[in-house]
């Protein structure tokens, strides 16, 4: 393991921002810590770093005590949400920065920045400021500036937090594959589940200053261990009191057997989806439905269809502390 | 998350170089500051009644009376002036704008004495340019009041206006121009919408001009003729009783003085974190 | 316009006017006179000398301000602008009170050179920690955490990344400061004595020409000081455009 977090409290003043939090971060992997802001991830994050000292608890980095190690002892490379460009310096100066504290030679340092910056396409742009790039531009210069010094761990807080959607979704390939390239050990922050659910290897969900599961994407989705895991990580509603995803229903507009009947009460277009809500005996349930479905069933509000839980699909009882309590249902099985 | 205050050190050598330079800064502020001010105050107190007496002697009232005249007068002017002068500078385009905003700014680095003497010359009654013309049509400014309202202008003159400009830049036109959309002319926009943005910074920067205006002393003892009972101000009086070996006396005019400087400082420093709630 | 031109451009203006009908001898005589050249050196070389200190202490208060915490620092903040509400006559008689031959300390500064540079550094303190506070306030931490988490020691930090940010806000203060100290009058009067040769500062100097009706004489002295002055807010702003550039 390269990361061991045992047991870390963290309060600021009443409010409590870590509560007895344990997670142990694999050498080598892409783990996002996922959670609402205000929940305590960039906290954690910032105590990994050394930015901030846990009141409580252990911090251990490639098997070195680091819980009271300042941040410049800690060797990690850290990417701020907004970059914290160095303003009166020139990209390339940005980049050379810990190479320079370090004492490297001069043609070291300028041939370690020249690959970095080729890394991170900005190749030509070594000799302009920090103001002259654009927001994604700033944070690939973050990005190699925090690589030059070679740290054991990379830990991103919200690195994407401040671009925009295009960029955004550029960006998060870009740092997939660049993980894939480099192979350190990073931790990123993140309250985008989708930015979580693409990029990383594994999830942390931490929310309330307590981590609600860890696991691997696919897990976290199918596998929820909570309702709020559940709702985080995508779209939720209820069908007969249960949880469950508006793409796990099945809708039809013929009666069936088992199947739980209601009437159309509204219908919205996004994109290529239809989200249908569906008003039946004591609540109103939401499918999600594709544009050529919604189209051939011939949808609009007041139809009346009838409602059942998709093949293989997943359900959760509300309230249920563990995974697979509602273990695939099969239609008609209440 | 985590605001510099929460931020725990554990590092024993960065706590020690925290408590250096605090305690550097404190008895700094204390040895040049805090502890000269309140003596001030114990010296008054040692002996009450001289402060009573600078009420009955009717030189020192007439002096105080002047004072809170002058400093009023100017205060007004300085208010009204410097938000035109601040709304013409952060609003509008003209010719010479580029030279009048660092102009705004000279009468800071300009010495009282000079003031005065500038004063002196342009409006003196005997060999100033415009002075004999204004006093043959019946207005003494120098060694009379009009011209100790127009050094203690000229010495507060920039502070309303460096406390307006970097609020009216910060506001921007948006708001003024939605005013404007929805029928509001530009009076009633200054009015409705602009006043109540510069609100804390108009108060703050006339508190202070208040305070320069009280205690003025170098300008006003070139331009006022320092005349007993005519043309005296408060800080005049300080200077007088001292030379004069009167110590108690100097020493309680200067705490009433003090008080007020104190006062406006405080009603400042009470301001200034309601201003930043705002943002 | 026209109000700020009569009431500030022409006076400014008579004073280079009268000064130059006495012609360059005019300045001549005033620079040559013994006791206005000392008066001169005397407040140049106070003032710079203050700067310097203010320079050092202005950022070392405003540093203190805005990253530590701790009780009693409200009272602190009063305390800066405290000097520049404070009639300078007042400021002058509190600082007699606590470095005159009354003083608790043993130290008695009255009527020495002392005193000019105390009392510069007393109506000078203000200027540079308020204009370094807001710059400092507005520096995002961030940037000095990347900085740390790369490796920079807390000083390294400071020299490298902060103050490259607040240096122009220093440069900034430091003139405020020094045309502040270069034209100080009423704290000098009643601490400096005024003596001639010795604590006597050019204000004085200008004051005690107009009283004896030396008009001209006085406005040549003045012109000297705001040239001073300009020169000194000049460079200063040359000084900041240089170090920023240079990084």
């Amino acid at each position: 393991m390269s990361i061991e977090i045992s047991n870390v409290g963290k309060r600021f003043g009443d409010f409590v921002a870590l509560d007895d939090v344990t997670v142990s971060i694999p050498a080598g992997s892409l783990t996002a810590l996922l959670g609402p802001s205000g929940g305590g991830k960039s906290t954690l994050l910032r105590i990994i770093a050394g930015l901030e000292h846990a009141d409580s608890g252990r911090v251990e980095i490639e098997g070195v005590d680091a819980t009271s190690l300042p941040p410049q002892k800690r060797d990690v490379g850290f990417v701020f949400q907004h970059y914290a460009a160095f303003k009166h310096l020139s990209v390339f100066r940005n980049v050379a920065f810990g190479l320079e504290i370090r004492k490297r030679p001069k043609d070291e340092i300028k041939a370690r920045v020249d690959e970095l910056l080729e890394l991170v396409h900005l190749d030509q742009f070594g000799d302009r400021l920090p103001a002259q790039l654009s927001g994604g531009q700033r944070q690939r210069m973050a990005l190699a500036r925090a690589l030059a010094v070679e740290p054991k761990v990379l830990l991103l807080d919200e690195p994407f937090g401040a671009l925009d959607a295009k960029v955004r979704k550029e960006l998060r390939d870009w740092l997939r594959r660049l993980h894939d390239e480099v192979h350190v050990t990073t931790v990123f922050v993140t309250h985008d589940q989708e930015e979580a659910l693409e990029v990383a290897d594994e999830i942390v969900v931490i929310n309330e200053g307590r981590v609600e599961q860890i696991g691997t994407p696919d897990a976290l989705y199918d596998e929820p261990e909570s309702d709020f895991v559940m709702s985080f990580l995508g779209p939720v509603t209820t069908l007969r009191g249960q949880l469950i995803r508006p793409h796990d229903i099945e809708l039809r507009t013929t009666e069936a057997p088992a199947a739980r009947a209601g009437t159309v009460s509204r219908l919205v277009r996004v994109g290529f989806e239809v989200r249908v809500d569906v008003v039946s005996a004591d609540e109103v349930t939401t499918v999600s439905l594709t544009r050529a479905e919604a189209r051939s069933l011939g949808l609009e509000e007041g139809t009346a269809v009838w409602l059942e839980v998709a093949p293989g699909a997943q359900v959760r009882t509300p309230g249920a502390t563990a995974p697979g309590s509602g273990t695939p249902t099969t239609a008609g099985s209440r | 998350m985590g605001s510099g205050a929460g931020r725990a050190e554990r590092n024993p050598r960065a706590t020690a170089f925290r408590w250096t330079l605090r305690l550097v800064v404190v008895v700094y502020l204390v040895l040049l500051v805090a502890w000269p001010v309140s003596l001030v105050v114990t010296k008054t107190f040692e002996d009450f009644s001289t402060f009573t007496d600078l009420f009955s002697d009717p030189d020192t009232v007439h002096a105080l009376k002047l004072t809170v005249i002058v400093a009023a007068a100017s205060v007004v002017i300085n208010t009204v002036f410097g938000v035109v002068i601040s709304l013409l500078l952060v609003r509008y385009e003209f010719r010479g704008k580029r030279i009048l905003s660092p102009l705004i700014d000279l009468p800071m680095a300009v010495s009282p004495i000079v003031v005065g003497l500038s004063l002196v010359l342009v409006y003196g009654g005997r060999d100033g340019w415009f002075g004999p013309w204004l006093e043959a049509n019946g207005l003494q400014v120098i060694f009379a009041v009009p011209g100790m309202i127009m050094a203690t202008t000229f010495v507060a003159l920039p502070l309303v206006v460096r406390e307006l400009v970097p609020v009216l830049e910060e506001v921007g036109v948006e708001q003024e121009q939605a005013a404007a959309s929805l029928g509001a002319g530009p009076f009633q926009t200054f009015r409705r919408i602009t006043l109540p943005a510069i609100k804390w910074a108009l108060i703050y920067g006339v508190v202070l001009s208040l305070a320069r205006s009280l205690g003025e002393f170098g300008a006003l003892k070139v331009v006022s003729g320092n005349i007993l009972g005519e043309t005296r101000t408060a800080t005049l009086v300080v200077e007088e009783q001292y030379l004069n070996f009167n110590q108690a006396g100097a020493y309680a005019t200067a705490f009433l003085l003090t008080i007020v400087s104190v006062a406006c400082i405080v009603v400042v420093t009470i301001i200034r974190p309601k201003e930043d709630r705002e943002r | 316009m026209m109000w700020f031109s009569l009431l500030v451009l022409i006076p400014l203006v008579a004073i280079v006017v009268t000064a130059s009908e006495g012609g360059w001898s005019g300045f001549a005589d005033a620079l040559t006179n013994e006791q206005t050249a000392a008066a001169i050196r005397l407040t140049v070389g106070m003032a710079f000398l203050v700067t310097a200190v203010n320079v050092v202490m202005g950022t070392t208060i405003a540093w203190v301000l805005v990253r530590d915490r701790f009780p009693g620092q409200r009272f602190l903040e009063v305390l800066i602008d405290i000097p520049f509400a404070l009639p300078t006559i007042v400021a002058g008689l509190v600082l007699l009170s606590l470095y005159g031959p009354d003083s608790p300390l043993p130290v008695d500064i009255a009527n020495k050179r002392s005193a000019v540079f105390v009392a510069f550094l007393f109506v000078t303190l203000p200027f540079i920690v308020r204009t370094v506070q807001p710059v400092l306030e507005e520096l995002e931490r961030d940037v000095e955490e990347a900085a740390m988490s790369l490796g920079a020691s807390r000083f390294t930090t400071f020299r490298r990344i902060t103050l490259p940010s607040i240096i122009p806000a220093i440069a900034a203060g430091a003139a405020l400061a020094f045309a502040r100290a270069v034209s100080e009058y009423g704290s000098l009067v009643l601490l400096s004595g005024n003596l001639p040769m010795k604590t006597e500062v050019t204000s004085v100097r200008i004051l005690s020409s107009i009283e004896n009706d030396n008009l001209v004489g006085a406005a040549a002295v003045a012109t000297i000081l705001l040239g001073i002055s300009l020169l000194v807010i000049v460079t200063f702003d040359l000084l900041q455009r240089r170090l920023v550039r240079r990084g």
